[in-house]
């Protein structure tokens, strides 16, 4: 906090150059994501060309090992990509921020009994319950892994949740809100939330990768939805048993699952910085 | 005219530990009062009682004639208007994501008071030494003297009668606290002050009261000059003698 009270013009270049960073590589996903709903190259299920064809002018990343264009289901990748982080996100974020604000007013015992709560579900990984949960579904449906993956990003969620609230429910100016007349309804509103955003926002880019890959590794293991709807993970799993003839079926689906991830992340760090005020210069 | 009443009040936050013991006290209208102790000797834990931010667990606390409860919510909007407090800390008072103007108006939305709030906002900066157009600023931007007299500027903006100070100046260096208790000395002409400080010097310069509380009782109170002459229990004697004679002299000067 200190130091970010004299932002340099270099920290706040570097800030911005964060944030574009951000912006393009998100930007491009979601650009990709659009398109697919309007155009692909091909059908993503039918033969497109030949087996395991390099890339060329017509296939720029080649074939897959049923002749299927490879371009066309990594376009597929970025939507499903988006809707899995996005869909878990959300879900995490409403229960998690709900019940870890609910935790930071509730009386001792039942805050206790919360964080206990908590505590035993975050030790569960979360790979695993999402797992469980889309195994016990007898489709391999996307919608399953979303809303398995965003319960359990919730319990993370509610933990941070709480202890940031509390650690704000404790200043000062929480009392002299109550003195002023502010109602606990607004006093979340305009207060506590604010003051948690800042940190919770970045901390839902994280949980955003995680869940884009918790997903893409659901896929990885046969969990995932067959294609027109294949996200990366799948596409990697079908590419496993030509790695050595085809490199691009694995190293495309890592290179788009890390970009994605790592922009998400940059741009959340990014707009963090620019919206503060406690960041910005003078 | 009596403007708080508080009769035999006992508070604990736990069953089996009392903060404060069978305290009394009047403020009078227009009066100023200091309120001196040890740290942990209940004296903010007395300011959240007035500010009906808790309640006693016996005894009762009026604010003009009527009882001081928190349930009553038509009773606590006009008193909330009326009793408003400063803090000891000037970094945790202000909320860092919010403009200084919003910071100053939270009292006047909040309590729904009418009329232009943003030349209500000006005029309390103004009142407290600032400049009016400041407002659009954030917190961080002030030093701890500039942050307190933001603090001391939302508590006026909605026209207390009665501001309770807590130790709003012992976080602040010697010149900047000197002008800020001018300043609540002049705020003190047109309303009541009780003022908690360990410092009794500034105690002395500023208020005609004293009000002793040891490990939540009240040993003395009285004219805080006879007191201060004359200090009648061993406990006012103690604190007085720990008191080293520059402050006295220096806050007088
Ligand atoms: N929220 C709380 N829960 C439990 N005990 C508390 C709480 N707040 C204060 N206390 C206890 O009550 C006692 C009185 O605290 P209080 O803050 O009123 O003292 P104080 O006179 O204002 O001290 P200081 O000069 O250090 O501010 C202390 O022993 C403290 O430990
Ligand atoms: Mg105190």
């Amino acid at each position: 906090m200190s130091s970010a009270t004299m932002t340099a013009p270099r920290e706040q270049k570097r800030h911005s150059l964060i944030l574009w960073a951000g912006l393009v590589l998100v930007g491009l996903h979601i650009a990709i994501a659009l398109l697919t709903f309007v155009w692909l190259p091909y059908d993503p299920t039918a033969m497109a060309g030949g087996r395991l064809e390099g890339p060329s002018l017509l296939h720029w990343l080649g074939t897959d090992r049923l002749g299927r264009d490879l371009l066309t289901q990594m376009m597929i990748g970025s939507r499903i990509a988006l809707i899995v982080g996005i869909g878990a996100v959300a879900i995490g974020a409403a229960i998690g921020v709900t019940l870890g604000l609910l935790a930071a007013f509730a009386s001792k015992w039942l805050d206790d009994a919360l964080a206990a709560t908590l505590d035993i579900l975050i030790a569960f990984p979360t790979l695993l319950i999402a797992m469980l949960v889309v195994a016990a579904s007898d489709t391999a449906n996307l919608w399953s892994a979303i809303i398995a993956l965003g319960i359990a990003l919730s319990a993370i969620v509610a933990r941070l949740t709480r202890i940031l609230a509390k650690r704000v429910l404790v200043m000062d100016y929480i009392t002299a809100a109550r003195t002023s007349g502010s109602s606990w309804p607004k006093i979340v509103a305009i207060h506590i939330l604010p003051n948690i955003w800042p940190t919770l926002s970045v901390n839902f880019a994280l949980q955003f990768g995680l869940a884009v890959i918790a997903e893409a590794s659901l896929s990885y293991l046969g969990l995932g939805a067959p294609p027109p709807n294949a996200s990366w993970g799948r596409v990697l799993q079908e590419a496993q048993g030509t790695v050595y003839t085809a490199p691009l079926g694995a190293i495309a689906p890592g290179i788009a699952l890390v970009s994605l991830a790592i922009g998400v992340n940059l741009l959340a760090d990014g707009l963090r910085d620019t919206i503060d005020p406690t960041r910005r210069a003078r | 005219m009596t403007l708080v009443r508080v009769d035999h009040v006992s508070f604990g936050y736990t069953a089996n530990r009392r903060i404060l013991d069978d305290v009394s006290l009047d403020i009078a209208a227009g009066d100023t009062i200091g309120l001196v102790g040890e740290s942990g000797s209940g004296k903010t834990t007395l300011l959240r009682l007035l500010l009906g931010l808790t309640r006693p667990d016996s005894g009762s606390i009026t604010f003009d004639g009527k009882p001081l409860d928190p349930g009553n919510g038509a009773f606590m909007r006009t008193f909330r208007r009326q009793a408003q407090v400063v803090f000891q800390d000037p970094y945790s008072s202000l909320d860092p994501r919010q403009t200084i103007r919003s910071i100053i108006a939270e009292p006047l939305r909040s309590l729904k008071i009418p009329g232009d709030h943003a030349k209500q906002v000006g005029d309390a900066l103004e009142a407290v030494g600032l400049e009016r157009d400041v407002g659009t600023r954030f917190p961080h931007q002030f030093s701890g003297g500039q942050r307190q007299r933001i603090a001391i500027a939302r508590a006026i903006v909605p026209g207390p009668r009665l501001l309770l100070a807590d130790e709003a100046v012992s976080a602040l260096d010697l010149t900047t606290r000197i002008r800020i208790v001018d300043l609540l000395a002049g705020l003190s002409k047109s309303m009541s002050l009780l003022f908690v400080s360990h410092d009794i010097g500034v105690v002395a310069a500023l208020c005609r009261r004293i009000v002793i509380l040891e490990k939540g009782r009240v040993v003395e109170t009285g004219d805080t000059a006879s007191v201060l002459a004359n200090p009648k229990h061993p406990y006012t004697q103690r604190l007085l003698a720990s008191v080293p004679r520059l402050s006295l002299n220096e806050v007088s000067s």
